[in-house]
């Protein structure tokens, strides 16, 4: 197991359990008791770690090694997953995988950011940074599902999109800011999660959905809190201060009403129990698509357009002209 | 939702217009480093005398050049705030108010409706002298309301960008702005209404990558700086140096991004033009 800096009380209770567990094993010592006392108090230690988590700390979270990645949850909801490569146009983007896809007998498009398991498949993978083919091949696999009628399941968890002298060469901004402009439209029900990381417009550009969830310790924000401390405290030391000061936890999300709703997390984090964290993102998927079906496609995408219309804070104030 | 909070809260007089060039006699351009008179120069249409340097204006310098004699502002009682609290080594609140008095705009991008020989026509100007022409909620409404109002006139819309992006001292709502700046164009492009991009020096992140990309028809003034990531993120992620001519304009009609480059003398005509055969 990996323990990041704030998990680190539990780190010794889980050591000390797992000693406990050894004497039980060689003696006939009854270690019951013993073990039963600590997992209470795990849990407990548990319960006060995650149940106030900072900013930072839920990015951290979002980063853990062990978090589960896209294709792990496709593997694990799907019935059938069909993997469909390439944007037709350039070449297959390692950073975003994707394909069709059947989930108790529904037909969806399912699709997301992949990160890297170890170092070497983190390089393939980019870092789950996507390149304009990669957005593009995202488009190709959503207007297949338009065509035949399946819902789409975006899950989002990007570092950001990749800041490239090719990317740029292929129109990065072009490609993301296209697939913006398809999905305010797109003729079939669209559920975004972001199950990570949610870094900016390689977040948003596989981002906009009739239901857009966050997984309960991730992240969602115009800028890393990293980026936005180099730039606004020309330091990369202020992350902290950042990750507060951005406001970009799923619960400050939710509240701003820029996201439909949270998914919660085995406590500890989509780590601690990938399978129950799987099952809870199946049960979720079906009920989203299930409700969405409802919906006929003009009153659809006119409700999708009209939630993106409404979103944005400002004041309205009174201007006279005096002369 | 009811975000859009009516505050009647204190008399703003209007503002009047500064340009971004400097006032003076003198102009002494940055690109050839020769000295033209101010007079010149706004002869020239801010463009250097001299070497045809394309100096960064404001929107209603653009408006002077574009619209045949006044226009009408719209949208003018939309006024960012400090919603999130938003404090890095500078309050938002506090940004906002240098910005007000350094740039005498009111917001990062200014809507005006006018005739352009004759034809009506909606330009929404962007103003890099406020916070850097940071795209927030107010860019994105004035956006939507700017889309809005052509489709129920049927006039044809223009937005000339100039913006660093998405403004980070609005998180999470700047970046929505994308989504629903695109989410609004669709609904011109259904109504067959011509809505034109002309991106100027310079036009990076977010505004790139949402309406500044999804022009009927997508042009730019000479040498503008025009990308996703700002180069020195590339230079940094990458840890090379950047070939030249790269995220200029002419790299992007290049590799197949914009249908033109058009000089700004040019640029009233080469308008008169499209909207002519649309
Ligand atoms: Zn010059």
């Amino acid at each position: 197991m990996v323990f990041l800096e704030f998990e680190k009380p539990l780190e010794s209770l889980y050591e000390q359990l797992d000693k406990i567990k050894q004497v039980g094993q060689e003696g006939d010592l009854d270690v019951g008791p013993m073990i039963s006392e600590l997992e209470t108090k795990i849990q407990k230690k548990k319960k006060e770690i995650y149940g106030s988590l900072t900013g930072w700390q839920k990015v951290q979270l979002s980063r853990h090694p062990e978090r589960p990645y896209t294709l792990y949850y496709i593997r694990h909801i799907c019935d059938l997953f069909i993997e469909l490569h390439g944007d037709r146009n350039f070449r297959d983007d390692k950073a975003i995988v994707g394909g069709l896809a059947k989930i108790d007998g529904q037909r969806l498009v399912i699709l997301g950011h992949q990160k890297g398991v170890n170092t070497k498949m983190r390089q393939y993978r980019n870092f789950g940074m996507a390149n304009p083919e990669g957005y593009r091949k995202s488009l190709r696999l959503m207007k297949l599902a338009e065509k035949f009628g399946m819902p789409v399941v975006c899950l989002i968890d990007t570092p950001g999109a990749y800041p490239g002298i090719e990317a740029e060469e292929r129109g990065q901004a072009e490609a993301i800011a296209r697939n913006l402009f398809e999905m305010a439209q797109l003729e079939t029900p669209i559920i975004c999660y972001v199950i990570g990381e949610g870094a900016s417009g390689g977040a948003i550009g596989i981002g906009v959905g009739d239901a857009v969830y966050m997984f309960e310790n991730t992240w969602y924000s115009v800028i890393s809190p990293e980026s936005c401390s180099s730039i606004l405290w020309r330091s990369w030391d202020f992350k902290e201060q950042a990750a507060e000061a951005l406001k970009l936890t799923a619960d400050h999300m939710h509240e701003f009403g820029l996201v439909d709703g949270i998914v919660k997390e085995p406590l500890g984090g989509a780590h601690s129990d990938r399978e129950g964290m799987a099952a809870t993102l199946k049960k979720h998927i079906k009920q989203m698509i299930r409700e969405l079906k409802k919906i006929p496609t003009d009153e659809l995408i006119e409700n999708r357009i009209n939630k993106y219309r409404h979103m944005g804070k400002f004041r309205e104030i009174v201007t006279s002209v005096e002369e | 939702m009811g975000w859009f909070k009516r505050l009647k809260e204190g008399i703003q007089t209007a503002t009047k217009h500064k340009k971004e060039v400097p006032e003076g006699l003198w102009f002494k351009c940055d690109e050839c480093k020769e000295t033209s008179t101010m007079k010149e120069l706004k002869e020239c249409f801010y463009m250097c005398p001299k070497c045809g340097f394309h100096c960064r204006i404001g929107s209603h310098d653009y408006f002077e050049i574009l619209f045949d004699n006044g226009w009408s502002e719209m949208f003018e009682e939309l006024q960012s705030f400090d919603f999130l609290g938003f404090t890095d080594l500078k309050q938002y609140d506090q940004r906002l108010q240098d910005a007000y008095t350094k740039s005498n705009v009111s917001e990062a991008i200014t809507v005006a409706q006018g005739k352009l020989n004759n034809k009506s026509l909606v330009v929404a100007a962007m103003d890099f002298s406020f916070i850097g022409g940071s795209m927030g909620s107010v860019v994105g409404e004035k956006i939507a309301l700017s889309i809005e109002h052509c489709l129920t006139k049927k006039i044809p819309l223009l937005i000339i960008s100039k913006s660093g992006g998405a403004r980070m001292m609005e998180s999470a709502f700047s970046l929505m702005q994308l989504a629903k700046t695109a989410a609004l164009l669709t609904k011109l492009a259904k109504s067959k209404i011509p809505y034109l991009s002309l991106l100027t020096d310079p036009t990076t992140g977010g505004v790139t990558a949402s309406f500044a990309m999804l022009g009927d028809v997508n042009f730019a003034e000479p040498k503008a700086l025009i990308g996703f990531a700002g180069p020195r993120v590339i230079k940094e992620t990458i840890k090379q140096d950047l070939p030249e001519g790269f995220q200029t304009s002419e790299f992007l009609l290049e590799h197949g991004f914009l249908d033109f480059i058009v000089p700004r003398d040019k640029l009233k005509e080469r308008i008169d033009n499209l909207l002519e055969i649309f």
